[in-house]
């Protein structure tokens, strides 16, 4: 076991966990953070998707030991209240059918957006294919990540636009 | 969370789908149940229908005897907030959202003024809160206006009391009481005193040309949750000294537990136990939905999830063959013994044991006209044999339960999409009587048909009692994936008859599958052919299977489809017109009495689906497309598929849908559900599979079992409903297995090859190669 200040959604926090441990799982069992969700365990379904210093990572093959003073964004970070503007795209697509893989979704979406703010459509499956709907809601993603300008995105970022 | 106060005892007998099974609740019985004592606290999941979800939050934690119930289903606030509780699971198929419509329809509020609230789970009081055969809608449709009128009615006579006028001359609109005088109120002025009064026996309900909530697109009323990562899920579900348990289950379809040693797994960090366990006694008479693929597994018990799989790892088990097992089922065909193979099966050699039984006599399930004669006189035979593969649900949230068992009673918690199913099998395992057993249902994060199959209830609660702990359940990707209950293995074989003018004068299909027989001998084109002949068989296994989006149909539509194609091809028709021939023979002058379809409802969705996708129109002549329809459970679904080459390989490039499922409630979301079907449908059709070698499922996590990316998803799917006033007749399955025929025909289209075995993206290989 060891000691660890890490830096989540703006706030410093300190858990005890063995050095080993992925970020999902101190997310979801130490710090109570559950909307990074669990679906595969090996990086392939990005359900765990949540930002390392900006970009997007698979928090389930992420030790916890490799964080150091990185700063982790999680859904919970974009906005409590759904005012973030992906999350606003998300809410007017009506795109969630079961819901789970969507914050893993939107999270790789605004990884996306803050490197690419205009991405074709070829940009954005290559951004989203590694994140899995099974209930098939690609296309309904894909025209939300497009809704999103440029201008409302630098205007809501949790980070005020600032990489 | 808190747990509900009270609950009343009675629990209504479950049988086939549940009480009542389909359009199940009658008026009566919520009449009846309304006047039971409160719901008591239903304060574990909150949901909202706005943006404003800070207050809403604010109002749900209101107490208890702020809300005043008027009917089953419905909770007015003294400030006009209208709580409407769903009765049945979520699992992505928009109930929370659709069925509170229906409510708040009748009561005539407005929709803004609605907060909904999973109900808790209560068979009396709520019906059969069943999740699955496309029934939520179908089955609630009448009850859940019946409970929003009689709210209604209850509030008109509360103002009519305090004004002292008739009842005949209130109006009500967005949840205003009026009074021709200028009297007006709000719902939440009349609650208190409404909820005194009797519930009306009789109500009188809209049609569908008045609605002005129903057919109109509403948002999901969980979607703030969900896009802020709220707490929703059964894996989301926490309380105080919970512990996290995992199983280690055997590696193999035939195989059972020998010996296990856990001495350096126990000493690993944070684990509090590791034992075996059974999940039935001996001689416990199985449910139809208590499934057994394996009875003793090792439970892994530690305080974080981390730990868990960590000292999973140390786990030092042997494993043998477990032979022959007998079990006794009290299923659909009443009390039997069953007997499980213990062969230890490979994919090839189920291949070959399919291929050996379709040689076999089978049994005779339809038989229309002389069908033997037919193929006989046949100028021409075209017989074609198509083949499907196990498929895994792989839900994105894995199989996971919350329970907390104590002395007198235990409270289990978690994504189960048939509760009422699962509850006599856990008050018996238990030892509790039923009513000593709380359900609480959670969102879950996908079902597919998976959770209509509550094993792993069973074995949280088993876990539980073994612990005297409240403990969450977790499948790994891998445990659920090699630990499933599988859409079965299936083939068939079609045979059309032509006569010397093309016209098709016999049909036979004989289909059969690994464990189940995929047949439905009454639907189309039965009806539609006097010559016809319906056979199936089965080969029993030991690899546990299930209902999964569409059982059966989602094989029969690829393949009968698929041999409709050819058959039209055959007899130079043009593929729809083909089947609208036969559609209208099934209309004017049906074969046979039994035929499950409405061949009018298949007509008006083919020609739908014709008209908007421009079938046939010149514009359309360099398309690659392919076209099919289907009928299943009550609703019609066609899809026309494009498909293109690109890099060399086939995609789907834009798909145009129709479906006649009656009136739609949720239209945006509606439409959302068949976009999802049909993209599922082109993911499984092309990479969906679960092989076997010596039993051991040879695909175990995403990066061997290939599920459908937003990269290989059309760009476009354009879906029509067929606009009529006919109850809602269901859609979260039917949309689904025409798409596999429609991709199969538009891959010949598109490659001048046919493919006849799924999964078609190995197939294609194969040819290429």
């Amino acid at each position: 076991m060891a000691k660890y200040n890490l830096k989540i959604n703006g706030k410093t926090q300190q858990v005890d966990v063995d050095p080993s441990t992925p970020m999902l799982w101190v997310l979801r069992d130490h710090l109570n953070l559950v909307g990074t969700k669990f679906g595969c365990g090996m990086a392939q379904c990005g359900a765990c998707t949540v930002h390392l210093d900006g970009n997007a990572v698979r928090s389930c093959s992420l030790p916890v030991s490799v964080v150091g003073k990185g700063a982790i964004t999680t859904i919970e970070g974009l906005s409590a209240e759904a005012t973030h503007p992906l999350q606003k795209a998300w809410l007017e697509h009506d795109v969630a059918q079961c819901g789970y893989c969507q914050s893993g979704q939107i999270m790789s979406a605004t990884a996306l957006l803050k490197n690419n703010p205009k991405p074709t459509d070829a940009d954005i499956d290559a951004a989203m294919s590694g994140n899995i709907c099974r209930c098939g809601t690609y296309l309904r993603i894909k025209e939300a990540i497009k809704a999103v300008s440029p201008l409302t995105l630098r205007g809501s970022d949790p980070n005020g636009g600032k990489k | 969370m808190k747990n509900q106060d009270k609950k009343n005892g009675i629990k209504a007998p479950i049988g086939g789908l549940g009480a009542g099974g389909n359009g199940a609740v009658s008026r009566r019985s919520f009449l009846q149940s309304s006047a039971l004592a409160g719901g008591g606290m239903l304060l574990s999941f909150g949901w909202f229908t706005s943006a404003n979800a800070a207050e809403k939050m604010e109002v749900l934690n209101l107490p208890e005897q702020q809300w005043s119930e008027l009917a089953a289903y419905i909770k007015v606030t003294p400030d006009n907030v209208v709580k409407i509780l769903c009765p049945n699971p979520e699992f992505g198929q928009n109930v929370m959202t659709s069925l509170p419509m229906m409510v708040a329809e009748e009561l005539d509020c407005d929709w803004k003024d609605v907060v909904v609230e999973m109900s808790t789970h209560d068979n009396v009081k709520y019906g059969s809160q069943f999740t699955g055969g496309s029934n939520s809608v179908r089955m609630y449709w009448k009850p859940l206006r019946n409970a929003g009128a009689a709210a209604r009615q209850m509030l008109i006579e509360a103002a009519a009391q305090t004004w002292g006028v008739s009842v005949s001359e209130i109006t009500t609109k967005a949840g205003v009481l009026s009074h021709s005088s200028g009297k007006s109120a709000k719902y939440g002025e009349m609650a208190s005193k409404a909820a005194t009064l009797a519930v009306p026996k009789e109500v009188k309900l809209k049609a569908p040309k008045d609605f002005s909530i129903v057919s109109h697109s509403k948002k999901n009323t969980e979607g703030v949750k969900v896009v802020t990562g709220k707490p929703l899920f059964g894996m989301d579900y926490k309380v105080d000294g919970m512990l996290i348990a995992m199983i280690q289950h055997p590696p193999a379809f035939g195989m059972k537990l020998k010996s296990f040693d856990a001495t350096a797994a126990k000493k690993m960090p944070g684990i509090k136990d590791i034992f075996s366990f059974k999940l039935y006694d001996d001689g416990f008479v199985q449910g139809g939905f208590d499934t057994s693929t394996f009875n003793e597994m090792i439970a892994i018990v530690g305080k974080t999830t981390w730990e868990v799989m960590n000292a999973r790892k140390k786990l030092n088990a042997q494993w043998e063959a477990a032979g022959d097992v007998k079990v006794t089922m009290n299923g659909r065909g009443g009390k039997q013994e069953v007997t499980v193979p213990g062969r230890l099966e490979t994919t090839a050699n189920q291949m070959e044991m399919m291929a050996q039984y379709a040689q076999k006599p089978a049994q005779l399930l339809r038989k229309d006209g002389d069908p033997e004669t037919a193929f006989k006189n046949a100028a021409q035979i075209i017989e074609r044999t198509y083949n499907a593969p196990f498929l895994a649900h792989n839900t994105m949230e894995p199989m996971n339960f919350f329970a907390h068992v104590q002395e007198d009673k235990a409270l289990v918690a978690g994504p189960l999409q048939a509760p009422g199913w699962m509850e006599p099998t856990l008050a018996k395992i238990l030892n509790l009587p039923a009513d000593k057993i709380e359900i609480q249902m959670t969102r879950m994060g996908g079902g597919f048909g998976r959770r209509a199959y509550g094993s792993y209830v069973y074995e949280a609660a088993r876990i539980s009692q073994k612990m005297k702990a409240p403990i969450k359940l977790i499948y790994t990707r891998e445990d659920d994936m090699t630990y499933g209950i599988y859409r079965p293995m299936y083939t068939a074989t079609y045979r059309a008859a032509l006569d010397a003018n093309k016209n098709l004068i016999g049909f036979h299909v004989k289909g059969g599958g690994i464990p189940e027989n995929p047949v439905h001998a009454n639907r189309f084109p039965a009806g539609a052919v006097d010559n016809y002949l319906a056979e199936g068989w089965e080969i029993p296994s030991n690899v546990t299977i299930g209902a999964f989006r569409a059982p059966r149909s989602n094989f029969n539509a690829a393949a009968e489809q698929s041999f409709l194609d050819e058959v039209a091809e055959a007899m130079g028709k043009d593929p729809i017109a083909f089947r609208l021939d036969l559609l209208k023979r099934a209309k004017e002058n049906p074969v046979g009495k039994n035929n499950d379809y409405d061949a009018s409802r298949y007509i008006g969705v083919l020609e739908l689906l014709k008209e908007k996708s421009g079938w046939g129109k010149p514009e359309n002549a360099g398309k690659k497309r392919g076209v099919a329809a289907y009928f299943c459970h009550a609703s019609y679904a066609g899809h026309v598929v494009d498909m293109v080459m690109r890099d060399g390989q086939p995609y789907v490039e834009q798909v145009t849908s129709a479906v006649d499922c009656g009136v739609v409630v949720n239209p945006d979301a509606a439409r959302n559900m068949v976009q999802g079907a049909v993209v599922d449908g082109i993911g499984q059709s092309f990479y969906g599979a679960l092989t076997h070698k010596e039993g051991v499922p040879e695909q175990s996590n995403f990066h061997n079992y290939r599920m459908i990316r937003m990269n290989e998803a059309p760009k476009k799917i354009d879906v029509h409903f067929v606009q009529n006033e006919i109850d809602p007749t269901g859609l979260g399955e039917p949309p689904f297995p025409p798409v596999f025929g429609a991709v199969a025909n538009a891959l010949f289209q598109t490659t001048g090859k046919r493919y006849y075995n799924q999964p078609f993206k190995v197939e294609i290989e194969k040819i290429k190669s």
